[in-house]
């Protein structure tokens, strides 16, 4: 009988505590988690959202290339009319 | 059934009830970071869907650039010499010369001469046409385009006005006002004179309507144009 009380107390006073101690510190650290994760997903939609810019990036290709000829064609053109320094 | 199995039955049920209420709430924040790690998934695979080309396209652009820088560097160096070409970029821009030209290693050592204070970027740019440009029709066979000493004068004689050999005597620049030797009478139509003007001491212009009956505008001009030409010679 005393052996039964001794087990009661045992399970209130030791093991009923240590489980809840154990499980909160899972749900806080889960709990913490949450936000981190939510500002990541936020972040990564913005940063998405950012990207749709790049398209432009074809226009750009083609406006410096076409730059990049028309100089070309003055620099053939001064190569013809000017003198060489030396 | 004894207090103690009583007791123990409840201290076990505590410990379940503790357990479940702390897994299901555990759960309920585990499946919070799941939809959110849902959504930074899917912005994350639209970063790498839309940032796919990117390489390919900014590559592509660096090395028209390239090709940009390679051209204007080597005609600048080719047409106006390394040491001015040194020079004209560090006018331009105090402090590039130390920099240098990319593809003319050896400029980083070339002495940057103080092109900006000897020459206007007009000036440099023109004195660099060299003999053959219509700026040098005045002195096609002349001295040196350029003195470092007296760079702006050699410039200056570039150009083809008489103003630069310094001649005694220039015309004199026009007089106007009331008693001035020209004088022009108001006209009713703008852009037609009545007659043209007639310098002091000259016998007086056709009239504007004789002009017309030769034949219009055109030999107005033409007339003007003898007269001026007479004018000249006299």
């Amino acid at each position: 009988m005393t052996l039964e009380w001794i087990g009661d107390a045992l399970l209130l006073l030791v093991v009923l505590p240590v489980v809840v101690y154990l499980l909160r510190g899972v749900l806080n650290a889960a709990n913490s988690i949450v936000p981190s994760a939510q500002q990541i997903a936020l972040a990564a939609t913005a940063g998405s959202k950012d990207l749709d810019a790049t398209t432009l990036l074809l226009t750009t290709q083609d406006q410096v290339k076409t730059t990049i000829v028309l100089a070309a064609d003055y620099g053939g053109s001064l190569d013809v009319i000017l003198d060489d320094a030396n | 059934m004894p207090a103690a199995g009583v007791v123990m039955i409840i201290a076990v049920l505590l410990i379940v009830l503790a357990v479940v209420y702390y897994l299901v709430s555990t759960i309920v924040a585990l499946q919070r970071i799941t939809n959110s790690l849902d959504e930074a998934i899917t912005g994350v695979v639209g970063i790498i869907e839309k940032s796919a080309p990117v390489d390919e396209v900014v590559t592509d652009i660096n090395t028209n650039l390239d090709a940009g820088v390679s051209l204007l560097e080597g005609l600048l160096v080719k047409k106006a010499g390394m040491q001015d070409a040194v020079g004209l970029v560090d006018g331009l821009y105090p402090g590039a010369a130390a920099e240098g030209f990319r593809d003319f290693p050896e400029s980083k050592e070339t002495k940057a001469p103080r092109i900006s204070e000897v020459y206007t970027k007009g000036t440099l740019t023109l004195a660099r046409l060299g003999r053959e440009a219509p700026i040098a029709a005045a002195s096609p066979n002349g001295p040196a385009l350029r003195n470092p000493a007296y760079g702006s004068t050699a410039a200056r004689g570039l150009y083809p006005e008489i103003r630069q050999t310094r001649p005694q005597a220039m015309p004199r620049s026009p007089v106007i006002g009331t008693d001035s030797p020209v004088q022009y009478e108001p006209s009713e139509s703008p852009g037609v004179r009545k007659r043209m003007p007639v310098p002091a001491g000259v016998g007086a212009a056709p009239a504007q309507g004789q002009e017309q009956a030769e034949g219009g505008i055109v030999k107005s001009g033409l007339a003007f144009l003898r007269r001026f030409k007479n004018d000249d010679e006299q």
